[in-house]
Formats: structure tokens, C-alpha cells, sequence
């Protein structure tokens, strides 16, 4: 399979702290990567700076065999030097978040079709016909004229997830998506990003659900301060753990 | 009644109101850049958002318009002349509502700074995360965000704004109360116009809280009421 994205050697500094100390990924095309490891691990971050959100201090990222050319910013981190590149990039590769940020004053309809008219210059009709679709792929077009604050977690997330498919991005990236809810609406998120892994999407998901991570994903890459301290086929690597690092982080989880 | 002087005055009020709107107009594209600037990530931009809000919230508004009336009519005549051009004359009005667009920009540039910074940092990082640009971020999301927490603030302003118009009769521009002043001293009835141009304010301020509100409560709308307060 092709390689999609290829992070190399990404290196994240806040002050006098390293977040991240050099970090390799590549996802191929249909590759679901899981990434765990305590909070403050660092994989957030890197998520983050996989899309550009948070600048990396050093490394380099390449999308579809093309890298991207850095230039530095005021703290001397690197940020992509072409503001249309940047955008160009951003477009393929969409991100969910932990928090949902749902567009508070859109409708949930409206949310999911800003996108594909400001981005893709679709019609206001053919992106409401695009959204309806994808609001029901998640199961949500009954609450699509229901603003955000008036939707449950589950469903909020779900209409976030719903916005980032109308992109149709090649590359979809997942903060936490379920860290936020309620435990009794982890499920139906859940559902919703194992169906996109069955038919194929390629996703990077950042999460504290073992069995989606075990049973879903083909990769799992578990973060240590700031480095990878373990990865492989998710079946082997949850299952025997080689650190004592892994080890001690799954029995937290497990307990 | 008011010895047929009534249409005189309320031509006076158009007067006020038009100076008042252009003003409004004028100090909300001031706030705007002073907001942005503030809060951008360039130094030189927000020392000089700094000095604007600071010089001008400390130098009471009369003063102020005084030195950029005159202030700005001999500036403006020694370049000119310079240059070979003849003598001009700043239209009143044009200086007026500057002045007032000016100096009414920094009061709004803390208003608009205070919307902004409500808007939690997710909202913007959802638009740019899918390609949007900054241009759309700022127009399709923070704008229409930014209202709701505005429409306080800005509604102050905006009274404090249109008192402040009739400071603007000292340069020789015939508001309301300069017509109620003509008025009055014309019928030795100084209360009558006074109180009547008082009327007259209290309605147009009326209306204006009451139109605010309605705004308000219509940007509102994605909000829960327990979650809006």
C-alpha cells in the first residue's frame, strides 16, 4: 500500500519541556493506527502536529510523497511556509476532537456543509444534500436542525465526525474522540468509527479504549515521555507487552 | 406648541442620528483592527493597539476632538501647501464623526478584544483544521460568535456615543442641540427645548436597547438558556 502521511523525527518543545523527543509514523492508505500512553505522554501533541495546530520545534511531514516546506515562526518552531499549502493539506486531512468545537451558532446541518461550500466552493444545495448524507451515515439526520448546545455528547461528536466526512479527507485524525462523553455514549461513537475502519478509511486515533485499539485498529503505538516505547500488530503488542512501561500502563487501564 | 420650531429641531435629530451612525460605523472598524491587533502575535501590532487605548481613554472626549479639529486643519493645510495645493477646508461633519469614530474605536477595541478572547480557542481550531482560511475563519465563526458577547458592551457605547454627539455643536455642526439652543434663546423658553430634545434622546435610546436586545436574543439562539445565563 502506499505510504499516505510519513512524520519524521518530530520533535516538540513548550520552554525548558520536551514533549516530544523524536518521533517516526507512517501511515499507509487504509491503515487504522491507535495511539495510547498515559496523559501527558505527548500524543496529543503529536497528533496536533501532525495537522499543523501545534507548530513542531523540529521534523519533518510528508503527505502522499510530497513534504512539506517549512519555514520557522516567531519561536522558531517550524510552521508550513505556503498559507495554500497549508489549507491544500489541512482539506485531505481532517481532525475530530475531544471537545467536539461543533460551530456553536450552525446548525448541526449547517456545521457539516461550511466545509465543502468555503473549501471545495460547492453549492449551498449540493453541500446540504452532501451533509444529509453523511448525517445519516452517523445516525443523526433526525437532530440536523438542532444546534449543538440542545444535542447529547454522543450525538454531538457524531455530527462532528459527520463534518469531518464531508470533507472527504484520505486521512482522518482522531483527538480523544470519546474522552469527553459520558460513558453510556462511548458506544455509539464507537460503532460509528469501527463502520469508517471497515470500509477502508485510513485513521490515526488517539484514545484510552483498549478493545477499540485491540479489535479495530491494525497498528498500536504506545507514547512514553515524549518517544514510541512500543508498537507493532495491536493483538501482540496489548497482549504481550515487552516494557515494563506497557505492561505497568495496561494494568492501570485494566483496573 | 413649541412656536412652530418643532420640525426645526427634529431636523436637528437627523442631524445627530446621521453623525452618531457614521461615527458608530467608523469606531467599529477601529475596534475591530485594535481587537485584532491586540490580540495578534506581533509585537509592534499590539504596543500600538496598546498606546491607541490607552492615550485615548485617558484624554476626555472635548479635548480630543479640539486637537484633531483644529490640530488636524493645520496639519492638513501645511502639507498642502507644501505640495502647492491651496488651503482646505475639513468639513465639519467629516471631522466630527472621525473624531468621534476615533476616539469611540478604542472603547470599542476593549469591547471586541473581551467577545473575542470568549470564544473558546476549538471553535477556531475546528475551521482551520479543515482548510479554512483565516479570512473565513474570522467571517463564517468568530464574527457571528463575537456578537452575542459584544451586544453588551457595544450597546453602551453606542448611548455614551450618541450623548457624545452633541459635543460636536462645538465645532460648528447644527445638531439637535444646537437647534434647541437657537431655539430656546430665540423664545426665552430654554426649559421647553431642553426638555423636549431630552424626550427626544430618551426615545431614540429606548429604541436602541430594545432593538439591541432583539439582536441579541437572535444571535443567541444555538445557546441553552441555563448555559447563556
Amino acid at each position: 500500500m502506499p505510504v499516505l502521511l510519513e512524520a519524521t523525527d518530530i520533535r516538540k518543545r513548550f520552554g525548558a519541556h520536551d514533549v516530544l523527543r523524536g518521533i517516526d509514523l507512517k501511515a499507509e492508505k487504509g491503515d487504522v493506527i491507535s495511539m495510547i500512553g498515559a496523559s501527558g505522554s505527548g500524543k496529543s501533541t503529536f497528533l496536533r502536529c501532525l495537522n499543523f495546530l501545534e507548530h513542531p520545534t523540529e521534523g519533518q511531514i510528508a503527505f502522499a510523497g510530497k513534504p512539506l516546506a517549512c519555514k520557522r515562526d516567531r519561536n522558531g518552531d517550524q510552521i508550513v511556509a505556503e498559507e495554500t499549502e497549508l489549507r491544500a493539506f489541512r482539506s485531505r486531512v481532517t481532525m475530530v476532537f475531544q471537545q467536539f468545537n461543533l460551530w456553536s451558532h450552525m446548525t448541526a446541518r449547517e456545521n457539516v456543509m461550511l466545509g465543502p461550500i468555503r473549501v471545495h466552493g460547492r453549492s449551498r444545495s449540493e453541500a446540504g444534500e452532501r451533509a444529509d448524507h453523511y448525517l445519516t451515515r452517523v445516525g443523526v439526520a433526525h437532530r440536523r436542525d438542532a444546534y449543538p448546545g440542545f444535542l447529547s455528547g454522543g450525538e454531538q461528536q457524531r455530527v462532528a465526525i459527520a463534518r469531518a466526512l464531508a470533507m472527504e479527507p484520505e486521512l482522518m485524525l482522531f483527538d480523544e474522540p470519546t474522552s469527553a462523553l459520558d460513558p453510556e455514549l462511548v458506544g455509539e461513537v464507537l460503532r460509528v468509527m469501527r463502520n469508517l475502519a471497515e470500509e477502508g478509511r485510513t485513521m490515526i486515533v488517539v484514545t484510552h479504549e483498549m478493545n477499540f485499539a485491540r479489535d479495530v485498529s491494525n497498528r498500536v503505538i504506545f507514547l512514553d515521555k515524549g518517544v514510541i516505547a512500543e508498537e507493532g500488530d495491536p493483538r501482540e503488542v496489548l497482549r504481550q507487552p515487552r516494557t515494563e512501561r506497557l505492561q505497568g500502563f495496561l494494568a492501570a487501564q485494566a483496573a | 406648541m413649541f412656536q412652530g420650531y418643532l420640525p426645526m429641531i427634529l431636523d436637528g435629530l437627523r442631524v445627530t442620528l446621521s453623525i452618531a451612525f457614521v461615527s458608530l460605523c467608523i469606531a467599529t472598524v477601529f475596534g475591530m483592527l485594535g481587537a485584532s491587533a491586540k490580540l495578534s502575535s506581533s509585537p509592534v501590532l499590539r504596543h500600538t493597539a496598546g498606546a491607541y487605548t490607552t492615550v485615548i481613554r485617558a484624554l476626555p472626549d472635548l479635548l480630543l476632538m479640539l486637537i484633531v479639529f483644529y490640530g488636524g486643519q493645520i496639519l492638513l493645510n501645511r502639507f498642502t501647501q507644501a505640495q502647492g495645493l491651496g488651503y482646505i477646508d475639513i468639513d465639519a461633519f467629516a471631522a466630527g464623526t472621525v473624531t468621534l469614530g476615533f476616539v469611540f474605536g478604542a472603547y470599542l477595541t476593549e469591547t471586541f478584544r473581551g467577545a473575542m478572547l470568549a470564544i473558546p480557542r476549538g471553535q477556531m481550531e475546528a475551521g482551520h483544521a479543515m482548510g479554512l482560511s483565516r479570512l473565513q475563519v474570522m467571517r463564517d465563526i468568530v464574527i457571528p460568535q463575537m456578537v452575542r458577547h459584544a451586544i453588551p458592551g457595544f450597546t453602551n457605547n453606542w448611548l455614551v456615543l450618541l450623548k457624545a454627539t452633541a459635543l460636536i455643536s462645538i465645532i460648528g455642526l447644527d445638531d439637535m442641540v444646537h437647534r434647541a439652543s437657537l431655539a430656546s434663546a430665540a423664545t426665552r423658553e430654554p426649559f421647553t427645548f431642553y426638555a423636549l430634545i431630552g424626550l427626544i434622546y430618551l426615545a431614540v435610546t429606548t429604541v436602541s436597547i430594545v432593538t439591541l436586545g432583539a439582536l441579541n436574543r437572535r444571535m443567541s439562539r444555538g445557546i441553552r438558556a441555563e448555559a447563556a445565563r
